[in-house]
């Protein structure tokens, strides 16, 4: 089956969602969405393991909240809360991300190429194997894994970015863990 | 150790006369005050709690627990429960925990409201020869109904309604979680809920799989933790309720003792076995009250705008403007949980201190949406420390929609609020995870009882209705008319706006 285009300039997140869980359920496995300019909510408690979506443009919040099993790659920054609460499946933002990246994620993955905001990875949880993974080409800011009880956080801080500068990191950690490339005060 | 031992809070003593050394508080007993020694029961009456397990099933009545047994100098300010807390904070330099609602002697509300009744002036009413329309829809009201009418006298409604819930009796279940409550103790009040044709909350702790024949009749909760919330779990609530706050401890977030997280719980809350679940004081994405209009609609797209979302918050100063906020953020009803609430572990000073009342938080609620003219926007429900069918009536008059009852509900399956839930050794079965424990409750005979329970309530509604010439209980609800203080200061009934008895 084709990839499913969607124009999404001027359109507000419920008839975006609409449509997207409508080619979900005609059977595409290839969405691509354009000129994504601040919806809120994409894939929001989408499921689908085989399904891709590309968003071109910048995603509002709690992209991908609650979603279990898809791949959202963004051309583009994201705002806050990427993978917030998410289940199972990926999020690949070619950009910056905004705070609480990964809030209270339960599994999947969130690569993100350049930096994030505040209280990254903030309470990801775990059990057993199935564990979500935050990775940060570059750098994050304050309270990097704010009370997490789980998953895997890795800051990686390439082409000489600091990767973690001020403070908080892991407060109220009780489960998981974070490798941080470079040194910690 | 300097401070040596604090008396006993409760002396247990068996009439040798009665007893006929069955040993059945032996076996029943789960905090180790019994054991038999050859034809005698020994008796360790530090251990007891006063949960009447071993008094329940003595079929002598040969048990008696007394309380305070042994006398401090009596004092009004270093009250024997303030020296024993220090004491226990000496020895141990921690925070104090305990389990259930409020325990200090705050003068109750409620009972210094009361009910009126028709006489001549305008007749009662029957409801065994009239209907009571006690069935209630939870949600959002639209403010106007838009119609189109046809020339042949067929009228269309163009107003969209949002999805309420319907209940067939103002009262529903609170939230309890499995962890806090066992899993019999949860399918006993799933039962329940599905025979009367109400809800029951799930508390934090998922929706447990053997559960889901029931999801219609439950109310799916989305705590600061998370903890068993995904796709799946939102899908099957009836409807979701995002809990940002509880009345027993408000400003911090619920807490399950690693001692209640068995396997089963462990795996439901995805948490290590054994590791306590505590959740965080704010739901860390909702820092502010835009933040929350958008979690009520990330809920609301994830389900496909299908589902009532209900926003909890507990009973604090500013209860009323909070909830202009809720009711503005497409919610569709707002769940204050007062001062009394209960909990399976909380700490102490969080319990006792902390929080307002339920009927001054409704009556300002109430009060303030309708000042605003949003109180259709929100349907409201009430909980905390609600005991009998009187505490329902009035806070309705005051303001609400329905209730959630908590502590009652477990006390129809027998528990006898000896406060030690956090524990995890509940003789009852009902706030333990322990098998030899949580075997004892069978959920087809509790079901009955709590079924009960909710049964003898309604009935007790719809006559106090009938008694006071209104059949239909929308006719009740906020109608501070029917109610009067008495011994309440002016203050009070005029945030509750109610008359002083007499006037």
């Amino acid at each position: 089956m084709p990839a499913v285009h969607i124009d999404a300039k001027g359109l507000h997140y419920t008839p975006l969602n609409q449509q997207i869980r409508a080619a979900v359920a005609g059977g595409a496995t290839e969405i691509v969405i354009d000129h994504v300019l601040g919806q809120r909510f994409i894939g929001d408690g989408l499921r689908g393991d085989g399904v891709t979506i590309t968003v071109n443009g910048v995603p509002g919040g709690d992209l991908g909240m609650f979603m279990s099993g898809p791949t959202i790659i963004v051309h583009g920054n994201a705002d806050h809360a990427p993978g917030n609460t998410m289940d199972s499946g990926k999020i690949i933002i070619h950009g910056s991300a905004g705070d609480a990246v990964a809030h209270s994620m339960r599994g999947g993955r969130v690569y993100v190429r350049d930096n994030i905001g505040y209280r990254g990875g903030i309470h990801m949880k775990q059990y057993m194997e199935k564990r979500p993974v935050l990775v940060v080409g570059g750098a994050a800011r304050a309270f990097l894994g704010e009370y997490m009880a789980g998953g895997l956080l890795i800051v990686l801080g390439l082409d000489g970015v600091l990767p973690i500068s001020e403070r908080g990191l892991g407060s109220g950690i009780y489960g998981g863990e974070i490798f941080i490339r470079g040194t910690v005060d | 150790m300097s401070i040596g031992s604090v008396p006993l809070k409760f002396r247990v003593s068996i009439d040798p006369e009665r007893c006929m050394v069955c040993g059945r508080c032996v076996e029943n007993c789960s905090y180790g005050v019994f054991r038999q020694e050859n034809e005698k029961i020994r008796i360790n009456s530090r251990n007891c709690v006063a949960c009447h397990r071993c008094l329940a099933f003595c079929p002598r009545d040969a048990i008696d627990i007394s309380e305070k047994p042994t006398d401090y100098r009596s004092h009004p300010l270093w009250t024997r429960d303030v020296r024993e807390a220090i004491f226990n904070q000496a020895k141990t330099g921690k925070i104090i925990l305990a389990g259930m609602g409020n325990a200090l002697p705050y003068p109750i509300i409620f009972d210094r409201l009361v009910l009126d009744a028709c006489q001549v002036t305008n007749p009662s009413i029957d409801p065994l020869r009239e209907p009571m329309e006690l069935r209630t829809y939870l949600g959002k009201k639209p403010a106007s109904l838009s119609l189109k009418e046809y020339p042949n006298g067929d009228v269309e409604l163009k107003t969209k309604l949002s999805p309420n819930l319907q209940i067939e009796t103002p009262i529903m279940i609170g939230h309890m979680s499995y962890g806090a409550i066992s899993l019999n103790a949860q399918t006993a009040l799933a039962k329940a809920v599905s025979h009367i044709g109400t809800f029951m909350g799930t508390g934090e702790g998922g929706l447990h799989e053997s559960l889901y024949p029931y999801q219609k009749h439950m109310i799916v909760q989305v705590a600061s933790g998370r903890f068993g919330v995904d796709i799946n779990y939102l899908e099957r609530g009836a409807a979701i309720e995002i809990k940002i706050g509880q009345g027993a401890k408000p400003g911090i977030g619920g807490h399950l003792p690693g001692e209640k997280v068995c396997a089963d719980v462990s795996c439901t809350r995805m948490i290590p076995e054994g590791s306590d679940a505590i959740s965080p004081a704010p739901h860390h994405d909702i820092y502010s009250i835009e933040d929350l209009k958008q979690l009520v609609r990330s809920l609301k797209e994830a389900t496909e705008w299908k589902k009532p979302v209900f926003v909890k918050i507990a009973a604090v100063h500013n209860a009323a403007a909070i909830a202009a906020g809720i009711a503005r953020s497409s919610a569709d009803a707002v769940v204050v949980d007062g001062f009394r609430g209960g909990t399976g572990a909380a700490p102490r000073v969080f319990r006792d201190h902390v929080g307002i009342p339920i009927e001054a938080a409704i009556a300002s609620v109430d009060a303030k949406l309708r000042q605003q003219g949003i109180r259709n926007e929100v349907s409201l429900i009430a909980s905390g420390g609600i005991r009998e069918s009187a505490d329902i009536a009035k806070v309705i008059a005051l303001g609400a929609d329905a209730v959630y009852i908590g502590t009652s509900a477990l006390v129809a399956m027998g528990c006898r609020v000896c406060g030690t839930c956090y524990r995890g050794q509940c003789a009852w079965g009902i706030a333990t995870q322990k098998p030899e424990l949580t075997q004892r409750l069978d959920p087809e005979i509790a079901s009955v009882q709590v079924a009960n329970l909710i049964h003898a309530w309604t009935d007790e509604l719809a006559e106090l209705m009938g008694a006071a010439g209104i059949n239909s209980i929308e006719s009740l609800r906020g109608n501070r008319d029917r109610l009067r203080g008495y011994m309440l200061d002016a203050s009070l009934m005029q945030v509750l706006d109610v008359k002083s008895v007499g006037a």
